[in-house]
């Protein structure tokens, strides 16, 4: 394996789970919702996903249930801020210390513990063609699975009647209320695939990327993944861009760390925000663009006037 | 009143509301209102802003629940608990204020009411087809939020006709179509009504209600308080049932004849612009001038660049050069909206929610949007700590609503809690306040009833005749007709020259506002 293939393969790991828990989030906002509740979903799904496959030495129910954690955790997200109408920022907030808290206590009695790693695609000739033979067939099952995730978040959004009934409660939903779309419904729905998507972007961390259980080990991931979505105009392919942009950076400083380059660390450290946040806000330039693409209805309680 | 004239005495009635009644908090909005449509009738709805029309038919459509009452659809009592029922029942409804998504296209607007079997990729095509069998022609891809008011409500239609309905309500439809438009709804409605399609049609414009319905049922606060056959009736007389007296007539004493030499108060002088979005207008060469007393018609189809041109003049987009646009001999096409307004200008846009006012703002707060750098001493106090004055904020917004009669439900309300028509009369009457010396309104009175709308028509007359210079924007041939003192008509982003009124014939200018008559020199050379 040449240094180029460990490193594209090091950026693809870094960048899927910013992919999925973004995506996750853009088909919430996209729906009217702002669930700053990403961190706190992922954390969950991060330790479930790492108590249960230590437990049942398969990696693969673990990631179920790291699927399973996060969902569970938005549905409590929607139950407070759909049924109770609750403030959606505050509830987000509380959501991710509220996570960030349980996980540490569930996953007390499993820090330390040997982890169970996802077992990479291995396809004979394929796998082990030159340069791009293991980023393109080797690689863990989540990664295929965030690109096909992307290509069907496009196509669901763009494509389907469901799809454009989302948008449209994201965008008026007093309008969409009065062609008698069920709004609260489908909001549920986009929260519990947003949780879903960050509990499965937690299981890919404890169980691909560092298969152990650390305290607080999303690390503020959740948050650039709320980040990603906005500066990507919440449009998939930007936000596909804008994880790789940045976990390509990640990685490029941590080997220009090492090379020993005379910068300060904590400004290369920073680089990684700094650069995605720099080359998404001059991509989304376009005012209109912008203007079109954003729900406008984003984080505004619904109330049916009866 | 006369009677109810029963259609055909055996028959049951398509819809048949009796004592509905819907009560908010408070205020009956609707009491005991009893309904009768009959299959194959286009039946209208009288009455002013907050007189019910809305509620009731919202609650016939399934957008509200009556508190009380039935309705029987075809002879069946029926709860219409949501408008997806209304519609698969076959009711439906062309809103008043558009229920449409900015974001998204025309086409995908249509797809969204229409029902989920139908295929998103034919829709484009059929809305096409409708738009072109029925006089409303729309681009399916465009962005609806790039779209004019005009075209909004041309998607509304469709909207409605593509889902094959029994009953169309219709809420003031006519009131951004010019009159060719107008005329080819009333072909499609009456083709519509042969087939054996029952129309509800609310609107303000009783000559029109005279000309097209079968029968009418006039509300005032919530009440029913007649039907009639409309034909039968003079538009007076409708009026006076409407409105429960008679409706002030319009008192335009000509412009004393003023010294020739006296300079314009407001000039344009050859204003281009390029679009600014991909559905925007471009304006071309545009060249206006108003003196002191004077009103100018500005008339047009919507989406012929009088958004953009009242944008430019009111400083929203700022010229290249000073001397384009030039207030009260003062060059200030360079100059920012409250700049302008220095200089004695005020601006009424044509979108009051959003644009005119700040729809989750109370009404003083929207009062001091606009006014806090032009009467800084009135308004802020406390020297450069610039407080807000609440106690004058309160008397100058109490002095606008007694001066325009705004109706509102509470002390100081949101503006989005006040009707339209409300919501116009008292920003209206915030620029009228500070008496301008230059006042340009886009669309002063759409979707405002007669009674209103006759209040704020003078009081424009007045404040021209008081001194000041009035450019008025609007669609409404019948209201420029009413108030202007010279006429001139907007089309493809270039204003014609303007016609003085006596000069003018409904004729003429619906051949200008189609860009035909390019002849006469007439108006420019004497504005110049």
């Amino acid at each position: 394996m040449t240094m180029f293939e460990a490193i594209l393969l090091t950026i693809a790991t870094a960048a899927t789970p910013l992919l999925i828990a973004a995506l996750g989030e853009l088909v919430v906002e996209r729906s009217g919702v702002l669930n700053l509740g990403v961190e706190g979903m992922m954390v969950m799904g991060a330790v479930a996903g790492f108590a249960v496959a230590q437990t049942t030495g398969s990696a693969w129910l673990g990631m179920v249930a790291a699927i399973l954690a996060g969902a569970a955790f938005s549905l409590l997200f929607g139950f407070l801020t759909l049924t109770l109408v609750t403030n959606q920022v505050a509830t987000g907030l509380a959501l991710t210390l509220l996570g960030l808290g349980a996980s540490a206590m569930i996953g007390e009695s499993f820090v330390g513990l040997p982890g169970v790693k996802m077992a990479s695609l291995y396809i004979p000739g394929f796998s082990d063609s030159p340069y791009v033979g293991k980023f393109l067939f080797g690689q863990d099952p989540i990664f295929y699975i965030s690109i096909l995730l992307t290509i069907g978040v496009v196509w669901f959004l763009f494509k389907t009647r469901a799809g454009l009934t989302l948008r449209a409660v994201g965008d008026n939903h007093t309008s969409a209320h009065s062609l008698g779309v069920p709004v609260v419904r489908i909001r549920y729905l986009a929260v519990l695939f947003g949780g879903a998507c960050a509990g499965l972007a937690g299981g890919q961390l404890s169980l691909v990327y560092v298969p152990q259980w650390v305290e607080n080990m999303t690390a503020g991931r959740g948050w650039i993944a709320l980040a990603l979505v906005v500066f990507a105009s919440w449009r998939p392919w930007r936000i596909l861009a804008g994880a790789y942009l940045f976990g390509a950076v990640s990685i490029g400083q941590l080997h220009a760390q090492a090379l020993g380059i005379g910068i300060p660390s904590q400004f290369m450290s920073s680089l990684p925000y700094l650069a995605t946040i720099v080359v998404l806000v001059l991509i989304s330039r376009n005012k209109r663009l912008t203007l079109m693409n954003t729900p406008t209805s984003l984080g505004k309680p619904f109330v049916p006037d009866r | 009143m006369t009677g109810t004239t029963r259609i055909n005495g055996s028959e049951t009635p398509l819809l048949e509301a009796s004592k509905l009644t819907k009560i908010f908090g408070t205020l009956k909005a609707c009491d005991e209102i009893n309904l009768t449509i009959g299959t194959g009738e286009i039946h209208s709805l009288l009455g002013e802003n907050g007189a019910g029309k809305s509620t009731l038919v919202k609650m016939l459509f399934g957008a509200l629940q009556p508190t009380s009452g039935d309705i029987a659809w075809k002879g069946q009592s029926v709860t219409v608990s949501n408008p997806a029922m209304g519609r698969s029942l076959g009711i439906g409804m062309v809103f008043q204020h558009f229920s449409l998504f900015d974001a998204l296209t025309a086409a995908e607007n249509i797809a969204l009411s229409l029902d989920e079997k139908t295929p998103l990729d034919t829709i484009a095509a059929r809305a096409k087809e409708i738009g072109q069998t029925y006089g409303l022609p729309v681009d399916p891809e465009a962005l609806v939020g790039d779209l004019s008011v005009g075209e909004r409500q041309r998607i509304e239609i469709i909207r409605c006709l593509l889902q094959n309905p029994d009953l169309i309500i219709l809420d003031e439809p006519t009131s951004v179509l010019t009159p060719q438009e107008a005329d080819l709804l009333f072909v499609t409605l009456e083709r519509l009504r042969s087939e054996g399609k029952s129309i509800l049609y609310i609107s303000h414009r009783l000559e029109e209600v005279r000309r097209l319905c079968d029968r009418a049922t006039v509300l005032r606060h919530g009440k029913v308080v007649g039907q009639c056959d409309p034909r039968a009736e003079t538009t007076a007389s409708l009026a006076r049932m409407m409105v429960g007296s008679d409706i002030h007539i319009i008192d335009r004493h000509p412009v004393e004849a003023s010294a020739p030499a006296q300079a314009a108060l407001i000039e344009v002088k050859g204003l281009s612009q390029k679009p600014r979005g991909p559905f925007s207008v471009s304006l071309h060469d545009i060249h206006l001038a108003v003196r002191s007393g004077e009103i100018l018609g500005i008339a047009g189809v919507a989406g012929n660049g009088q958004g953009e041109l009242f944008e430019a003049i009111s400083g929203e987009v700022l010229q290249e050069r000073p001397d384009i646009i030039r207030i009260r001999g003062t060059d200030a096409g360079r100059i920012g909206i409250s700049a302008r307004r220095k200089l004695g200008a005020a601006f009424v846009p044509e979108e009051r929610l959003g644009h005119g006012a700040v729809p989750d703002m109370s009404l003083t707060n929207n009062l001091l949007l606009s006014r806090h750098s032009t009467d800084r001493k009135v308004f802020l106090t406390g020297g450069t700590l610039k407080l807000v004055a609440e106690a004058s904020l309160a008397s100058a917004a109490k002095r606008i609503v007694t001066q325009m009669d705004v109706r509102k439900s509470a002390e100081n309300p949101d503006a989005s809690a006040l009707s339209g028509g409300n919501l116009q009369k008292f920003l209206i009457g915030r620029e009228l306040d500070r008496n301008p010396s230059v006042m340009i309104v886009n669309q002063p009175t759409w979707g405002v009833d007669a009674g209103a709308a006759a209040h704020i028509r003078q009081a424009l007359v007045d404040l021209a005749r008081s001194g000041s210079a009035v450019i008025v924007i609007s669609q409404d041939l019948d209201e420029l007709f009413e108030i202007s003192d010279r006429i001139a008509a907007m089309v493809h982003g270039r204003l014609s020259e303007s016609v003085p009124i006596e000069a003018m014939s409904r004729e003429r200018v619906g051949l200008m506002m189609g860009g035909v008559d390019h002849s006469t020199a007439l108006a420019n050379a004497g504005a110049a």
